[in-house]
């Protein structure tokens, strides 16, 4: 891959790059997963880029798609700032950790813990439920301290919804290792940042989703600045993939309506196991 | 701190039905269901203050963050402003490690790159980092905006979560955990 990266002219790859990023864009909202998810494993399996930089343009992609949403979201009371706060400083900390140990370890075994962990997320989706409405009986006593509660419409009947999460302790624990991995894989990690907002916590599917985002605005921007004082961000990567997402991503919502969620969401799956597959084959020497 | 919880007070102005209180925690979660299964139609539910000027400040933020990351980007790959690594030689070395990419290009690391913006003949690929490092750091200033807002309502906690989470991208920005310097 590397050798016919540098036969072409150097403006192939970042086209190529912004035509996928585009097409990513297009198929992950439909799937339900984040961009930057399937930024790594994709363009770190298939293009000639080094891990370096596909991690720092993935933190990028999921950044920008993350603060683009983030004002709607916020302003609907899909994300709470409130619920994000507290779980954002201590992801946030926890990625400087993971960016820093993930630049310091050979490539090929982050190539291999990264095609584990896209396995890992396959598994996942194909395993996790989701509670619409979890009950939250009472709240815990950090919960209520910080007033981790909230009110949002809810678009599908209409109705005013109020809620409120537990188990504040634990879900703090689980950021800090989300974090980690955020900063380490420069994957966005909605995948388990919603799990453990939803399943573990008790919020709201919406709210998760929505709030997971806010989060993920907050650690990828402390794990993006480890990649830039490290200069593993190269513009000519990582602009056209942002800009190729976003764009995807509009089109993405206006399709939702026509496209079925789960074919695209089975097709992703499918993509997703490929390219985690590629990965560790890479990181092994097998298929290099 | 606004407390707007099922079994909560509710809000001033607020339409959603009030949950009694209940004697038992499986009386707690009969209520909780019943109060979000019986609301009703409502006007939007206004959010508090804080988060929608954080939203406000997000929003122009990002904008601004998004148009000089495209700008700058269009100034580079035209050749608008002279790079500082030869666009040719890009396919030969975005296949190393970060390591070696800077060894053979000289590129600065950490804030270095402001040196090559700020110049007489600012360098189109470092001029590019301007729009990323905008969006980077766009979240400390609304954060930091906040505090205000959170010592007004004698919100401690919140001051104090807004300024830790602040201190945790800069200290990540600064260079100083994270090498380059």
């Amino acid at each position: 891959m590397e050798a016919a990266g540098a036969a072409v002219a150097w403006w192939v790859w970042p086209l190529a790059l912004f035509v996928v990023c585009f097409l990513m864009g297009i198929v992950a909202v439909p799937a339900g997963i984040g961009g930057g998810t399937l930024f790594v494993p994709i363009v770190g399996s298939f293009f000639p880029f080094h891990l370096d930089f596909v991690r720092g343009a993935g933190l990028l992609v999921a950044l920008a798609s993350a603060l683009s949403a983030g004002p709607t979201l916020l302003r609907g009371g899909l994300a709470s700032l409130r619920l994000a706060l507290p779980l954002a400083v201590l992801a946030s900390a926890s990625s400087i950790g993971g960016a820093m140990l993930g630049l310091a370890m050979p490539a090929h075994v982050v190539q291999v813990l990264l095609g584990v962990l896209v396995l890992g997320i396959v598994a996942l989706m194909f395993t996790a439920k989701k509670s619409e409405f979890p009950d939250v009986p009472q709240p815990d006593a950090l919960s209520q301290a910080l007033a981790l509660n909230g009110i949002f419409i809810d678009g599908a009947s209409g109705r005013v919804v109020r809620w409120q999460v537990h188990r504040t302790v634990p879900g703090l624990v689980l950021f800090l290792g989300i974090g980690v991995l955020a900063g380490m894989f420069g994957i966005g990690a909605g995948w388990a940042n919603v799990p453990a907002l939803n399943l573990l916590m008790g919020a709201p599917v919406k709210v998760a989703a929505g709030t997971s985002g806010l989060v993920l605005s907050l650690v990828d921007s402390s794990a993006a600045w480890v990649y830039i004082n490290r200069g593993a961000v190269l513009p000519m990567i990582a602009v056209p993939s942002v800009v190729g997402m976003m764009l995807g991503a509009k089109i993405g919502a206006r399709l939702l309506g026509v496209l079925k969620g789960e074919v695209v969401r089975r097709l992703v799956i499918g993509v997703l196991l490929f390219a985690g597959l590629r990965a560790l084959l890479k990181g092994l020497g097998v298929w290099p | 701190m606004k407390q707007s919880g099922p079994g909560l007070p509710p809000e001033p102005g607020s339409t959603a039905p009030v949950a009694r209180p209940a004697a038992t925690p499986a009386a707690a979660s009969i209520a909780t269901k019943a109060a979000t299964a019986a609301a009703t139609p409502a006007p939007a539910p206004q959010q508090s203050a804080e988060q929608l000027r954080y939203a406000a400040l997000l929003d122009v933020c990002t904008r601004v963050g998004l148009v000089v990351l495209v700008l700058s980007f269009a100034a580079y790959a035209s050749g608008l402003l002279q790079p500082h690594v030869p666009l040719q030689r890009l396919p030969e070395l975005w296949s190393q490690p970060v390591a070696s990419y800077l060894a053979q290009t000289q590129t600065p690391t950490g804030w270095g790159w402001l040196q090559l913006v700020f110049t007489a003949q600012p360098r189109g690929d470092v001029v590019g980092l301007l729009g990323i490092a905008t969006l980077a750091g766009c979240s400390v200033l609304c954060l930091l905006a906040l505090v205000p807002h959170h010592l007004r309502r004698g919100d401690k906690a919140y001051v104090a979560l807004c300024l830790a989470e602040a201190a945790v991208v800069l200290l990540a920005a600064s260079g100083l955990v994270a090498g380059g310097h």
